[in-house]
Parts: structure tokens; C-alpha cells; sequence
């Protein structure tokens, strides 16, 4: 079942125990399934699964240009890998070994990338990815996805297991807003309705799903009908329900905790440009770089809350 | 006829065919095909487990041309072993051809991995070995890397993570032919000593006469008594290597080549000819 009304609490586990544990019954069930870590297996919990499966965990060091290519390797064997780092690294720093070696090489491989955008917190600019997704959908026939709870990231990491290609998967570390219960599927190509409506579309992914749910919340108080929709899977796009959204719309703001460039917003616009033109508004980041700070601080200073989403709202009707 | 005769006729084909397909297309990476020829004589011909008629096997041996622009002697190599057509070779970097510059998977028989952005392909060389080892399999990984190629910070990565792993199945064969594209590798970027290098990351190292076929065997078949350590051999070799007109050449690396060179290409290519028209005869 699909909230329909946002569920205020966070989930029970950290998207990074989901990660760790689908990744450990998916190991265990098919001995070709090996997930690559570049030092950051206690950043992702897979460092307890090491004794569980010790040949199916390789730590390879602070070298992902490498891991690529290990990857690579694995695959070319018909191995399965699974590779995580942190979002910016999983993209940016190993990218043409990703582009060349994984995605022109035509090999199957499952990436995690952690640490979406602002969910960095800490660990500011350096590695605050506000592009992977972009980058991302440049690679030819890659998949990419964008997690927004517990029970979609187990949902598409299983997916991805069972479809041959390079599939991206970025997600947060932390504990997400509960979104979706157990059994809820999540087909590749498709967008989720949360909210029907008739006045705008808030379009989202990841964190922001949560924030355009509140949103609509808000938006109802006040007279204003808004539908809400998950759109995790950001390549291939759901040009369908997109059209079909603007057509009962007429009006589409989409919400990315990433640039505007190259990511969701991107995609929404390309696909309603070439389909169906109506107005679009995209909130995400603009020409800025990351920075230290907690989640709700940096959600608040890109403007990415649900107060803000209400005032854009506002301004585009 | 012994193995060495035969590796020599091998040899020959090799490089007859690697300047019969640069010379049809007119351009192309003279220099670093040719230095690896001998190696490949050796790979292909002799100490490699690989057939065309089973090119799944999951025991074959692997072969990854991490220096991708030497693609051109690869392909003659396969074609000298049967899994491609020799007329293929007269298609190399033509527009829809199944044989680009750098080797692509997906394209050609025989090519195991899609190579040319330097430094990638020794990776993947490392993970092929990793993969067999994990599925205790007895095959064995080679890969050549250039020795400008070893710029790459991405090779360092793989040398110590084969090291980490001892992928004692795994062999680095350095082409080191001292030049890169823009000249000498000393001038670029001293690589100073490969052999004192791969030792400190771990390897066993080598370095032989990479146009002594007998030489480069010998270190392979000792480099296979090893069980904890993955094996580098340096070889010494020459860009243009078996055609003197072109080892002497200094800007050899990439050729478009001149009326002069034409015309020694040709000669060199009619002496190969007339030498395995000999070999055929006995």
C-alpha cells in the first residue's frame, strides 16, 4: 500500500542495514553476487557481513578507479558485482572507468551511491554529489535510480540483480521517511502517484518525495490541490504518467536534492518538451557547490523544504 | 619443426599482417604494434590456452591488451589464429568495421575486453584474475600494458591490489618500447627502474629481450612456478620493433606515413612475404 498522507516517522532501519542485509541474502542465495567496497564498508554496514561471506566481500582500498575495473573483471567472468562508495566517488572520481570499462563494455554491474547531496552533511563540498545522477544518465542504456525509502531500495536492489546492464541506485545512508510497506513494487521505467491532483505536479525523488508529500499537506490547508509523484526511476523516465500528469496539471515543478542540471528536472523537462510542453518550474541546486551542515540546514539554505516547495508553488500558480 | 621455428613463423604472420593492415588503412599505431608482436607469438602461439572453437571456455586463458592502440597486431593475431578472417584486417578503422582502433568486445571474436582509455584494462585484467582464483580455477590472466601506459595512476592501483590478492595467475607484460607520444618516456615522466618498481608493489619482476622469443617464454613458464606473487616482465623492446627502417625512425609512435616510408613499409612487407612463401614451401 502507498501512504497517502505523509507518515511522519522515520523508518525502523537505516538504508544502509537494508543495503548490508539485501546485499548479504543475495550472496548467500547466488555465489556469483560480490560486493566491492573502497574503505567504506563500516560507513555501509557490510563490514559485518564479512565473516558471513568472506569471498563474496572485497575491500579493495581507496582506489575506485580501480574498483571499475575489478568490477569489470568480475563481470567479464560472469560474476555479479555490487560496488558502493559514496555517491561523488562512485561517479564523478571513476567515471571513464565506469563510461569505458562497464557501461561501452556492454558489463553488468550494480552501483550504490551513497550519501545523496546534502545527506553529506559533514563531510561538506568534496562530497556532497549534486551531479551523479546526471552523469549517470549520460552512460548509454544505464539504469538509473533514485531511493527513497527502505522498501524500495530492497526492491530495486533485487531488480537490478535480476536484470543484466550497469545500474545506478543512488540513496542516503540514514533512516529515510517510511513511504512504502512491505511487498510494494517498484518497476523500472514507471513513477509512483502518491497524491492525486489537479491544480500542479510536485515531481520527486529520494528525500524530496518526502518534502513534496508535506507539501501537498500544506497545499490542501490552504485550497490547493497538488499531486505527488516518486519518480525513482530517473532513467528510463515514466513519459507516460508525465504526460498524462501535466495533461491533468498543466503546471509541473519537480524537486531534486541535486542540480537542476542533468538530474530530475532535466529529465522531466526533456521528456515534457519533446511530449507535451507545459510550464515547468525546477527546484534543486543552481551553480553551487556543496558545504558542511546537517540535512535540515542544508535542505533549508538550497531551499528544498517543504515551506519553500509550498511558496514556489504559490508564485508558479 | 621445433616450437621455436614455429613461434618464428607465427612471429612473422604477425607482423607481416599488423603492416599489411596499417599500411591498407594508411595511418596508425606503427610503433607500439610492432613491440609487442614477439609477445604476442609467444602468448598466442605457444603458452596461451585459448581456441577459436571455444572461446566460452570457462578454463581459457584470458588475454586483455590494456595498451589498446596496439589493437592492430591483436587483430592480426587472431586472425593468424583463426578466429577472425584475414580479410577482416583489410577493414581496420573503417567506417561500420568490426576491427576498431581499440579493441571493443563486442565487436571482435577472440577480444576479450573493450580497451584504450589507458590504465583501465590492467584492472579488469586484475578482477578476471581475482574471479578465477575465487572459483579456484588453475587459468591464467595476461595483460599488456604500455610503458607510457604506466603513467597511469589507475595501473598503480591494480599493481597493488593483485599484489594484496597474490594473483599469482596474473602476468603484467610491460611493453617498455621507451617512447610515448609526444617522445620518450625518460623525458615525460622517468619511469626509472619497472623491474625495481613492481618488486617494491609486490611483484615478482623480470626484464627480458622482448624480441627474444625464447627469452619472454622462459619468464612466463618461470613467472608459473610462483604462487604468491602476480609476475611483471619488463619487456625491452623497440617501437617499429622488427623492421629497422621504423626502429630507427624517431617519431615512430603514430605513423601517416611519407613516400619514404611507404616505401619502406613495402619493402619490409615483401621480405615477410617472401620469407613465409619459404616457411610454407618447407
Amino acid at each position: 500500500m502507498i501512504q497517502q498522507e505523509l507518515i511522519q516517522e522515520n523508518e525502523l532501519k537505516e538504508m544502509r542495514q537494508v543495503y548490508a542485509e539485501t546485499l548479504l541474502e543475495l550472496a548467500t542465495k547466488d555465489s556469483q553476487v560480490i560486493a566491492l567496497e573502497a574503505d567504506l564498508m563500516s560507513a555501509i554496514s557490510t563490514n559485518k557481513m564479512k565473516s558471513k561471506i568472506p569471498d563474496q566481500l572485497i575491500n579493495v582500498g581507496i582506489m575506485e578507479a580501480n574498483m571499475m575495473g575489478v568490477a569489470a573483471g568480475l563481470s567479464l567472468t560472469g560474476r555479479i558485482p555490487f560496488v558502493h562508495t559514496f555517491a561523488q566517488f562512485a561517479t564523478r572520481r571513476a567515471f571513464d572507468q565506469l563510461f569505458v570499462s562497464l557501461g561501452y563494455a556492454k558489463l553488468n554491474v550494480k552501483i550504490l551511491g551513497s550519501d545523496a547531496g546534502v545527506t553529506a552533511e559533514h563531510n561538506g563540498g568534496t562530497h556532497m554529489a549534486f551531479e551523479d545522477i546526471g552523469l549517470m544518465r549520460l552512460i548509454p542504456n544505464a539504469t538509473v535510480y533514485e531511493a527513497s525509502d527502505s522498501t524500495m531500495l530492497k526492491a530495486l536492489l533485487k531488480q537490478s540483480y535480476e536484470e543484466y546492464g550497469v545500474h545506478y541506485i543512488r540513496t542516503i545512508r540514514k533512516k529515510a521517511v517510511k513511504l512504502y510497506s512491505e511487498g510494494e513494487t517498484f518497476p523500472k521505467g514507471k513513477g509512483k502517484v502518491l497524491r492525486e491532483g489537479s491544480d500542479v505536479a510536485l515531481i520527486a525523488s529520494g528525500i524530496m518525495t518526502a518534502e513534496a508529500l508535506k507539501a501537498a499537506v500544506e497545499l490542501k490547508k490552504q485550497g490547493i490541490e497538488a499531486m505527488v509523484i516518486d519518480m525513482y526511476s530517473i532513467k528510463p523516465i515514466d513519459s507516460e504518467l508525465l504526460v498524462e500528469a501535466a495533461k491533468q496539471t498543466g503546471k509541473v515543478i519537480t524537486i531534486e536534492n541535486h542540480n537542476v542540471i542533468g538530474g530530475l528536472g532535466s529529465a522531466v523537462a526533456e521528456t515534457l518538451g519533446e511530449n507535451y510542453p507545459v510550464p515547468i518550474k525546477r527546484m534543486g541546486i543552481r551553480e553551487q557547490f556543496g558545504q558542511v551542515g546537517l540535512t535540515d540546514y542544508l535542505k533549508d539554505y538550497y531551499q528544498l523544504t517543504s515551506e519553500h516547495i509550498v511558496k514556489e508553488v504559490r508564485a508558479f500558480l | 619443426m621445433d616450437l621455436l621455428e614455429e613461434l618464428e613463423q607465427i612471429r612473422d604472420e604477425i607482423r607481416l599482417w599488423t603492416l599489411k593492415e596499417l599500411d591498407h588503412l594508411g595511418f596508425g599505431h606503427y610503433g607500439g604494434s610492432l613491440s609487442i608482436v614477439e609477445a604476442l607469438a609467444v602468448l598466442y602461439g605457444d603458452v596461451m590456452n585459448v581456441r577459436p572453437d571455444q572461446k566460452e571456455d570457462p578454463d581459457r586463458d584470458f588475454f586483455i591488451l590494456s595498451k589498446g592502440h596496439g589493437g592492430p597486431a591483436l587483430y592480426a593475431t587472431l586472425a593468424v589464429k583463426g578466429f577472425i578472417d584475414y580479410e577482416w584486417l583489410y577493414t581496420l578503422n573503417q567506417n561500420g568495421t568490426k576491427l576498431p582502433s581499440h579493441p571493443d568486445r563486442n565487436l571482435t571474436p577472440g577480444v576479450e575486453m573493450t580497451t584504450g582509455s589507458l590504465g583501465q584494462g590492467i584492472s579488469v585484467a586484475a578482477g578476471v584474475a581475482l574471479s578465477h582464483k575465487l572459483a579456484g580455477r588453475g587459468s591464467y590472466t595476461y595483460t599488456i600494458v604500455g610503458d607510457g601506459e604506466l603513467n597511469e595512476g589507475q595501473c598503480w592501483e591494480a599493481i597493488q591490489f593483485a599484489a594484496h590478492h597474490k594473483l599469482s595467475h596474473l602476468f603484467v607484460l610491460v611493453d617498455d618500447n621507451k617512447k610515448q607520444l609526444d617522445g620518450l618516456t625518460v623525458d615525460i615522466c622517468n619511469p626509472f627502474d619497472f623491474v625495481e618498481k613492481f618488486r617494491a608493489f609486490g611483484f615478482e619482476a623480470v626484464r627480458v629481450d622482448g624480441s627474444n622469443m625464447r627469452e619472454i617464454r622462459q619468464a612466463i613458464l618461470t613467472g608459473k612456478k610462483q604462487t604468491e606473487k602476480p609476475v611483471a616482465i619488463i619487456l625491452d623492446t623497440l617501437k617499429g620493433q622488427g623492421v629497422p627502417y621504423l626502429e630507427e625512425k624517431a617519431d615512430n609512435h603514430h605513423l601517416r606515413p611519407s613516400k619514404q616510408d611507404q616505401a619502406a613499409i613495402e619493402e619490409a612487407i615483401a621480405l615477410l612475404e617472401k620469407r613465409a612463401t619459404k616457411e610454407a614451401v618447407k
